[in-house]
C-alpha cells in the first residue's frame, strides 16, 4: 500500500506547517508565527533595512493642495516645505506613519483599552481600567468640542489623519513594522479620534495619578486619623521656593470658595471605607521637568535663552520625533508627538517655548449612592437622578469580549462599583470627576504657539490650554521672556480632593474655575529670569489652595532658581552644563542632618568606611561617584526605618510621605515621634537609634554592590531607556548617566529627560536638542537609537533651523522627498 | 541531473510565489509539492531536493538583508528568540524551517507519483 507513506507524509507537511504558523506559548508569552516570522519575503528580514537606505523619493498622493518638499538630514529629521498648512500637516502624518506607525497606534490602543486586542486576555484588566477611566469618552468629547469650536485645529487633525492613512494604504504586507510582526496582527486605519486618544494618554500619564493616590490619600487618612495624617501629609514645605517669586502680591479672588459647613465631621473627620484598588500602571511620580529663560541682561548676547527637558518615562521608539514645519504662515522647529500633528515643545522664527507639568488636582473622586444594583439611578441633591449607561465593549484576541457598563453621574464615570470591584471599600461607588473629560480645545493651543510672533500670540495662544495643567515658558526674540500656569483649575477650599468627596449633593462639588487671568505667572522679571521645576507655583498667599503638598516636588525648583540668580553673561554652552547639573541640593540638606545623629564609637569598620565615602562626596551626582550611591541607600534606609513600622499596620495601600516632609519634620523636631519603632514596646527609639539603625541596613546593601563593583552611582542606578514592550535586545540598558531624583539632570532608573532643547533668541537662532532615541522606530534602523549615547553623556546636537533658500545645497541635508497631487 | 534541476526549480519558484506576499507565507509547499510530483525521484531525494531548495533560497536571502543591515536587526531577534545573540544560528534556523516544510511537501508529491 503506497497510500499509508503517503498520507503520513501529507500529515507532516500539513503539521509543519500548522506547527511553524501558530503563536505558541512560552514560559508565559507567546512566540511569533515562526514561520512567518522568519520567512525571509514575509517576516522580519524585510525590516532588516539597509544602513546605507536612500530616502530620496518621489510621492504622488491624493489630498494633497500643492507640491511639498521634505529635505531630510543627517540625523534623519525631515524639513517640510509647504504652501499651505494643512499641506504640511499631511505630510508629517505621512511621515509620522513611515518612521512611527507601530508606536503611534500602540499608545492609542493603550489610551482606548484596546491591549486585549492584540495581546489577550491577560490585558483585560488593563482594558477595563482605562474604559472606566473615561479615557475614550474624554477624548470623544474633545473631539466633538474642537469640531464645533476650532475649524482651523479641526482641519490640522483631519489632513494629518489623512497623510497617515495614504502611508498606510500603500504598505505592502511584507512592510509591515517589525513589532506587528512578532505580536502577530496588523495595522489598522488611523482616524482623527486616535490623535484626540493620545492627548487622554498623556494627560493620564500627567495627571492622572491622582485616580490612585485620592485612594490612598483617603487610607492614610482613615487609618492615622486626620491629625496625624496632617503630620505625615503636611502642606507646609520650608524650603519651597515656588514659580512665581515669594512676596508677589495677588488680587483678591474672582472665585469666593467656601468650605461645606460640615467639613470636619463629614469629611476630613471621616474615617470609614477603605479602597484597595490600584491602577495597572500608575504614572510616575516624578513625571515633571524643567523650564527656564535666562532674559538678556544676564546673557552675553543680551538676548533670552530658553531651555526645557520634559521628565517622562524613557521609551524606544521614543515619545518625540523632531520636524521642521515651514509653510508661509510659519517657520518652526521642535519636538513632536508621533500621533498628533504641529510642534509640541519648539521654536519658531519670532518665539520659543516650552512646558512642564503644573502637578495641579486636577482629578477626583465623588462616592455615590445608587437606588439598587442595576446602577440605574443614583441620589443627588435630594432625588433620584437616572444615570445614563455608556457601554464599552473589550474585544479579547483569542477569547470572548468583555463588555463595560458604566454609570455616567453629574460628576462623571462611575469608575469602580459593584462590578468592578474596589476591594476593602464595602462596595463602594466612586465617580469620576477629571478635567480632562471637559472636552476642551485640545492641541490648539500648540498650534497656535507654532504660529505665534510675539508676547501677545503666545498669551492668546496657551489660553486656549484648558484640560490639564502645564507651566508654559516664553521667550521671544524681541527679548520678551514669561511664565505661566494655564488649565481651567479647580477653585479648591483646603484640602478639597485630597480624599474622596461625598457626592450625594451638590455641597462638595467643584465651586468654579480659577480665571486664566488669575492664574499663576510671570512676565519680565527684575531678576532676569524664570523658571519651574513642577514645584508649588505661588506661596501661601496665593488665594486658592493648589492641591496636595505631595504633588509637587521641591527641590529641583531651589538649585535651579539658585544657579539661574547666580549666572551672568550666559551663553548657550552654560545653559548645556545647566540642564546636565548633577549637584544634589537634597543631599546637601539632608546629609548633615545624618551625621548630626551618628553616634561615632559605635560603628563598625564597614560602616565607617561608607559614612568616609558619603562625608568625602562632593555632593554631586556623577556617574563614578560612590558617595552618591552612599548617601541614597542610607536615605531609603532611614525612611524604611522611620516608617517602616507604623505603616506596617495598614492592611491597605498607602504610600509614603514624601521626603522632604520627613527632612525637615527632622530638622524641626528633635523628638519626633514617628522615629519610635512601636514594634519594641519596652523602648522608646530616638532619631539617633533610627539613624544608627539604617547605617546598618544600608551597609549591608553597599557591601553588596561593593562586592559586585557596583558602587559607583551609574552602575547602581542602572538607567535604561526601554522598548515600549519592556524588550530588553530592544532596549538600551546600563547607560553610563548621572544626576537623579530631585538633580537638574533628572535621569533615575527609568525615568528622566525625554527631550532636551536649548533655544538662544539670536537673529538667526541657535538651537540644541537631544532625546534619548532615534528618529526611526524600526529596531532594524540604523537610526532607532542613534542619539542615546549623545544624551547619556550630556551632549548636544547643533538643531538645523533651516530657510528653504539654503536646503537644496546645505550639507548636512542627505535626501529629499517631493510629494506631489495625483 | 535531476537531483540538482529539482533543488533550482524548487527554489525559483518559491522565490516567484514568495514576490506575492498578499499570499501566505507558506505557499512555497505547493509548488516544492508540484516540482517533485513532475520530477520523479526516489521518496528520499525528493526530501532533499526539496529541503535545499528551500533552505539555500532562504539562507541566501536573509544573509543579503543582514549584510546590507549590518546585522543590527538579527542581533537583537536572535536575543528574543532566544538563540544567544548569534545571527548565523538565526540564519540556519531560517533555512531549516523553510526546508523542514518544502521537504516534507517534495515528499508528499514523491510518494503521490509513486501511488498513482
Amino acid at each position: 500500500m503506497r497510500i499509508v507513506p503517503l498520507l503520513v507524509s501529507a500529515l507532516l507537511t500539513w503539521g509543519a506547517i500548522h506547527l511553524f504558523n501558530t503563536q505558541l506559548s512560552v514560559g508565559g508569552s507567546k512566540t511569533p508565527r515562526l514561520g512567518y516570522f522568519l520567512s525571509p519575503q514575509h517576516g522580519f528580514w524585510q525590516n532588516a533595512e539597509s544602513t546605507e537606505t536612500n530616502y530620496n523619493g518621489n510621492i504622488v498622493l491624493k489630498d494633497l493642495q500643492g507640491k511639498v518638499e521634505v529635505y531630510i538630514d543627517d540625523r534623519l529629521v525631515p524639513h517640510i516645505y509647504a504652501d499651505e498648512d494643512n499641506d504640511a500637516y499631511y505630510v508629517q502624518g505621512y511621515l509620522h506613519a513611515k518612521f512611527r506607525l507601530w508606536q503611534m497606534e500602540f499608545q492609542t490602543h493603550v489610551a482606548a483599552g484596546r491591549l486585549s486586542e492584540i495581546v489577550g486576555k491577560e490585558r483585560v484588566p488593563t482594558d477595563q481600567f482605562f474604559r472606566r477611566l473615561g479615557m475614550v469618552y474624554g477624548a470623544e468629547k474633545t473631539k466633538a468640542y474642537v469640531e464645533k469650536n476650532n475649524p482651523e485645529m479641526q482641519s490640522a487633525i483631519d489632513s494629518y489623519a489623512k497623510g497617515v492613512n495614504a502611508y498606510i494604504a500603500q504598505l505592502k504586507p511584507e512592510e509591515i513594522p517589525f513589532e506587528y510582526k512578532l505580536l502577530d496582527y496588523k495595522p489598522e486605519a488611523w482616524t482623527s479620534l486616535k490623535t484626540y486618544l493620545f492627548q487622554m494618554f498623556m494627560s493620564y500619564d500627567l495627571t492622572g495619578r491622582g485616580a490612585v493616590t485620592d485612594l490612598q490619600m483617603s487610607n492614610a487618612r482613615n487609618y492615622f486619623g486626620y491629625k496625624d495624617f496632617d503630620r505625615l501629609f503636611t502642606d507646609v514645605q520650608d524650603s519651597l521656593d515656588p514659580i512665581i517669586p515669594k512676596g508677589t502680591v495677588y488680587a483678591n479672588p474672582a472665585v469666593k470658595v467656601v468650605s461645606p459647613v460640615d467639613v470636619q465631621t463629614a469629611y476630613l473627620g471621616d474615617t470609614s471605607g477603605n479602597s484597595t484598588a490600584m491602577a495597572p500602571f500608575v504614572p510616575n511620580k516624578s513625571n515633571g521637568s524643567n523650564n527656564w529663560v535666562v532674559g538678556g541682561s544676564k546673557t552675553k548676547s543680551g538676548r533670552p535663552i530658553l531651555a526645557n527637558d520634559p521628565h517622562l518615562g524613557l521609551n524606544l521608539p521614543s515619545l518625540w520625533f523632531e520636524v521642521q514645519i515651514s509653510t508661509p504662515t510659519h517657520r518652526t522647529y521642535g519636538a513632536s508627538f508621533p500621533g498628533s500633528p504641529a510642534v509640541i515643545i519648539g521654536f519658531n522664527d519670532s518665539i520659543a517655548w516650552g512646558v512642564t507639568n503644573a502637578g495641579r488636582d486636577v482629578l477626583d473622586y465623588y462616592e455615590m449612592k445608587f437606588k439598587d444594583s442595576t446602577l440605574n439611578e443614583y441620589w443627588y441633591n435630594g432625588e433620584w437622578v437616572k444615570a445614563e449607561k455608556r457601554s464599552e465593549t473589550i474585544k479579547v484576541k483569542d477569547s470572548a469580549n468583555v463588555i463595560e457598563n458604566i454609570a455616567m453621574t453629574v460628576y462623571g464615570p462611575t469608575m469602580y462599583d459593584l462590578h468592578y470591584k474596589n476591594s476593602g471599600s464595602g462596595g463602594k461607588n466612586l465617580a469620576l470627576r477629571w478635567t480632562a473629560h471637559d472636552g476642551g480645545s485640545g492641541l490648539l493651543a500648540f498650534y497656535k504657539l507654532n504660529h505665534a510672533k510675539n508676547y501677545d500670540d503666545y498669551l492668546e495662544a496657551i489660553s486656549h490650554w484648558n484640560t490639564t495643567g502645564q507651566n508654559f515658558a516664553f521667550a521671544s526674540k524681541t527679548g520678551d521672556i514669561a511664565l505661566k500656569q494655564q488649565a481651567n483649575f479647580v477653585a479648591r477650599w483646603f484640602r478639597q480632593g485630597d480624599f474622596i468627596l461625598p457626592g450625594q449633593d451638590s455641597t462638595y462639588a467643584w465651586q468654579g474655575y480659577i480665571p486664566t487671568e488669575e492664574n499663576p505667572m510671570i512676565k519680565n522679571p527684575e531678576r532676569g529670569f524664570v523658571s519651574s521645576a513642577n514645584q508649588k507655583s505661588t506661596d501661601k498667599t496665593y488665594p486658592y489652595y493648589l492641591g496636595a503638598a505631595s504633588n509637587f516636588p521641591v527641590y529641583r525648583g531651589v538649585i535651579i532658581n539658585r544657579k539661574l540668580a547666580a549666572i551672568s553673561n550666559a551663553t548657550a554652552a552654560d545653559i548645556q552644563k545647566l540642564q546636565m547639573d548633577n549637584y544634589n541640593v537634597f543631599a546637601e540638606m539632608a546629609r548633615p542632618l545624618i551625621m548630626k545623629y551618628v553616634n561615632q564609637p559605635v560603628l563598625t569598620a564597614d560602616e565607617k568606611k561608607y559614612l568616609d565615602i558619603m562625608n568625602s562626596w562632593n555632593g554631586v551626582s556623577d556617574v563614578n561617584e560612590k558617595g552618591a550611591t552612599v548617601f541614597n541607600v542610607i536615605w531609603d534606609s532611614l525612611e524604611t526605618t522611620i516608617w517602616g513600622d507604623e505603616f506596617a499596620g495598614a492592611t491597605t495601600n498607602i504610600g509614603w510621605p514624601d521626603e522632604i516632609t520627613l527632612l525637615e519634620s527632622l530638622q524641626r523636631d528633635s523628638l519626633y515621634s514617628f522615629a519610635d519603632n512601636i514594634k519594641t514596646k519596652n523602648k522608646v527609639e530616638t532619631i539617633s537609634d533610627a539613624v544608627m539603625e539604617a547605617i546598618k541596613k544600608a551597609t549591608v546593601v553597599l557591601q553588596k554592590a561593593d562586592k559586585e563593583g557596583k558602587l559607583g552611582w551609574a552602575a547602581f542606578k542602572d538607567t535604561r531607556v526601554s522598548h515600549l514592550l519592556k524588550i530588553n535586545p530592544l532596549s538600551a540598558l546600563h547607560l553610563p548617566i548621572g544626576g537623579g531624583k530631585h538633580i537638574i539632570n533628572a535621569t533615575t532608573e527609568t525615568h528622566g529627560p525625554s527631550w532636551r532643547m536649548i533655544v538662544h533668541m539670536t537673529d538667526e537662532i541657535e538651537a540644541y536638542g537631544v532625546y534619548p532615541g532615534g528618529q526611526h522606530g524600526n529596531p532594524g534602523s540604523k537610526y532607532y537609537d542613534t542619539f542615546i549615547d549623545y544624551w547619556a553623556t550630556g551632549k548636544y546636537y547643533p538643531i538645523l533651523f533651516l530657510h528653504l533658500k539654503d536646503a537644496p545645497t546645505h550639507k548636512r541635508i542627505k535626501w529629499l522627498m517631493t510629494f506631489t497631487k495625483a | 541531473m535531476k537531483f540538482i534541476v529539482s533543488i533550482l526549480l524548487t527554489a525559483l519558484l518559491a522565490f516567484v510565489a514568495g514576490l506575492f506576499t498578499q499570499f501566505p507565507w507558506w505557499v512555497f509547499a505547493i509548488s516544492s509539492f508540484v516540482v517533485s510530483a513532475l520530477i520523479t525521484q526516489s521518496p528520499g531525494k525528493s526530501f532533499l531536493s526539496g529541503f535545499l531548495g528551500l533552505f539555500l533560497l532562504w539562507v541566501i536571502l536573509a544573509i543579503i538583508k543582514d549584510a546590507a543591515n549590518e546585522h543590527i536587526l538579527s542581533t537583537k531577534v536572535s536575543q528574543i528568540l532566544p538563540l544567544g545573540g548569534s545571527y548565523i544560528m538565526l540564519i540556519l534556523i531560517t533555512g531549516i524551517i523553510g526546508g523542514l516544510i518544502s521537504g516534507f511537501a517534495a515528499l508528499t508529491g514523491a510518494y503521490l507519483k509513486k501511488s498513482s
